[in-house]
């Protein structure tokens, strides 16, 4: 056992030498999810709009105001005909322009009822159909309530057919409600991800350069000839890298609780035990890779490269598993940092109980179990 | 020569195959103790497999051995306690210091705390590198980091120090310095198990042995070599032996 701390020892001798790099480990996590949490968001928000009206109506005018009144939405200009709404965002004045038709307001009241056409600049698909959504909410809402309530009004003063034309008794009303995240946060999805990305690239990158360095200086011989057991030089390389992982984790948690102000609906205990569970396993994916690789460029590549894009493509951090081709959506299922994000979500955003995940957590729990098996017995072929 | 008689390494018909090559082929000879031991041989001759299997890093393919009195089959763990371990890549830790190096290998070789920071006292002392105690080992001169290296495989008075390479890529002067360190360790009472390039280094041996296409060819003093195949220099020697041989490097 002596000589086991001996080796840890100086395995966090070598980490606390190593200023930058310990600063970098515990920045960049709070770096990232504050910059994810503000910064970056897909959320939309400051959209110019404009509108094309051949006349003055002040339905339009009223309509123009509730939709600028939201965060969402910025009021850019009005424009007389198509061309000149063209120009508009051709030159980025505007990113959505309404168009209304000639008499509006008269067709409004009339049997075939009014159009208006959102016209949206598509060159970022994701904002152009979220912006185009908003939208299509805002108009069917002010139409609903305040024609309504102005045409019943009318209707009760003089029995008129107008009211019956834009307001059909029974209508079918879509109720909306967003549940768990009902302000669509964007850092509510990304929070869970970033903790993925972060601590595998802590747990794979720092565990695997660190044994390969020591292959790479010729100290590994040294070791082997010394009385330490290979597993006990392999776990006192990981030892510091979990403290450390630990340390990232709940400075994470923090700065999510009360920076970003993202509720934790769900159990702490189980939040931190899941994620344990994923440490172990990249620790175990840092320690199959040191054993297969002689340098610490390769280590840095493989985990840097070959292991954050797939975890950043296909862990449902950014796309969603669901829509993509069978065959990458089984090649998903592969990825830890997949069912990672998928049990914090449900822990953390949804706080469902823990049966809930215990798919996930077998899965993870299996998947460390295969990985450090493989990595014991390639390192033990290693040594012969 | 202090009790000339014990053998602190014997080995039998040492044989190490990696499938249809023969790295070692049938080797025997013994280590005395307190003898200094040069291991030569050119580069491919097996030097380092045959070393790998005394310290207990891979089995033979068949044969036997004692290493400080251990079985090489059944108790590697208890050969590699008892001997120390210099490799010809330097490997101390350039980003800790002197202390923190030393403190390490004790610890690992399970000397007590107190023993060990006697020891660690008394062999910075010996090197004069007291006052660099808390120096990171990246900062010293190559010739003082491979004296370091030397007292480091030494920390634990092992009955054994495998010295592989140990002085390549220092001058001379800095050689004569690090081979006047093996002396007093052997006064100490340690046998050393030196592998070199450098023939004249050779000569600073009791005893060496020439291993040729995983054989030893020869194995005896210096200068009982150089009378038998009548040549000046050990260097001559190892040419005439070399000669025969049929591995390429």
């Amino acid at each position: 056992m002596k000589e086991f701390f001996a080796f840890v020892r100086k395995e966090f001798l070598h980490i606390f030498r190593d200023r930058r790099t310990l600063l970098v480990l515990i920045g960049l996590p709070a770096v990232l999810i504050v910059l994810f949490g503000f910064a970056i968001s897909t959320e939309i928000r400051n959209v110019n709009i404009g509108y094309m009206s051949p006349d003055d109506d002040v339905h339009i005018d009223r309509l123009m105001d509730k939709i600028c009144r939201s965060d969402y939405f910025t009021y850019s200009g009005r424009y007389l005909s198509e061309r000149e709404a063209d120009d508009a965002m051709r030159r980025g004045e505007a990113d959505v322009v309404l168009m209304f038709g000639d008499d509006f307001m008269s067709r409004l009241y009339s049997s075939e009822g009014a159009e208006v056409s959102v016209v949206a600049d598509a060159v970022n698909p994701n904002n152009a159909s979220m912006e185009v959504m908003y939208l299509t909410g805002i108009i069917t809402d002010y139409f609903r309530e305040d024609i309504m309530m102005a045409a019943s009004l009318q209707a009760m003063q003089d029995q008129s057919p107008v009211s019956a034309a834009i307001a059909p008794a029974g209508s079918l009303t879509p109720n909306l409600r967003m549940l768990y995240n009902p302000q669509l946060k964007s850092s509510y999805n990304f929070v869970p991800g970033i903790m993925g990305l972060i601590l595998m690239l802590i747990c794979s990158l720092m565990t695997s350069v660190s044994i390969v360095r020591e292959k790479e200086t010729g100290s590994m011989e040294v070791l082997l000839v010394s009385p330490v057991k290979p597993i006990n030089i392999i776990v006192a390389k990981m030892l510091p890298y979990f403290v450390i992982s630990c340390a990232v984790l709940i400075n994470i948690l923090l700065l999510t609780v009360f920076v970003l102000k993202v509720p934790v609906a769900g159990s702490f205990f189980w939040m931190i035990l899941v994620s344990v569970i994923y440490i172990i396993l990249s620790l175990g994916i840092g320690m199959l890779v040191s054993s297969l690789v002689r340098t610490q460029i390769i280590a840095t590549l493989i985990c840097g490269m070959i292991f954050l894009v797939p975890v950043m493509m296909f862990s449902g951090m950014l796309y969603p598993i669901e829509s993509m081709p069978v065959a990458l959506q089984w090649f998903a299922q592969t990825i830890p940092a997949k069912w990672f994000i998928e049990a914090m979500r449900k822990i953390m955003i949804e706080g469902v109980p823990v049966q809930y995940v215990a798919k996930e957590i077998l899965v993870m729990t299996g998947m460390a179990v295969v990985i450090f098996a493989a990595a014991v017995v390639k390192f033990n072929d290693k040594l012969d | 020569m202090m009790g000339g008689e014990v053998n602190v390494i014997e080995v039998q018909h040492l044989v190490k195959r990696f499938g249809e090559f023969t790295a070692v082929d049938d080797i025997s000879f013994e280590v005395r103790k307190g003898e200094i031991f040069g291991f030569l041989g050119a580069n491919g001759a097996g030097k380092t497999t045959a070393m790998k299997m005394l310290t207990g890093l891979s089995f033979p393919t068949s044969g036997e051995g004692h290493v400080a009195g251990f079985d090489i089959w059944k108790e590697s763990e208890q050969i590699k306690k008892h001997i120390g371990y210099m490799s010809q890549k330097f490997s101390l830790y350039g980003d800790l210091t002197v202390s923190d190096n030393m403190e390490l290998f004790a610890g690992i070789y399970g000397v007590p705390r107190h023993e060990a920071a006697h020891r660690i006292t008394e062999l910075l002392d010996r090197l004069s590198l007291s006052r660099e105690r808390n120096a990171l080992v990246k900062d010293l001169p190559q010739g003082w980091k491979q004296k370091l290296a030397f007292s480091v495989s030494i920390i634990h008075s092992p009955g054994i120090v495998f010295l592989d390479e140990p002085t390549g890529g220092v001058d001379p002067a800095a050689r004569r310095q690090f081979w006047e360190l093996i002396y007093e360790a052997v006064d100490e009472g340690i046998t050393a198990f030196v592998t070199t390039h450098y023939m004249d280094e050779a000569e600073y041996c009791n005893r060496i042995s020439m291993m040729v296409d995983g054989r030893i060819d020869a194995l005896d003093s210096p200068a009982a070599l150089k009378t038998r195949y009548g040549a000046s220099s050990i260097a001559e020697v190892f040419d005439i032996l070399a000669r025969g041989a049929k591995r390429a490097e």
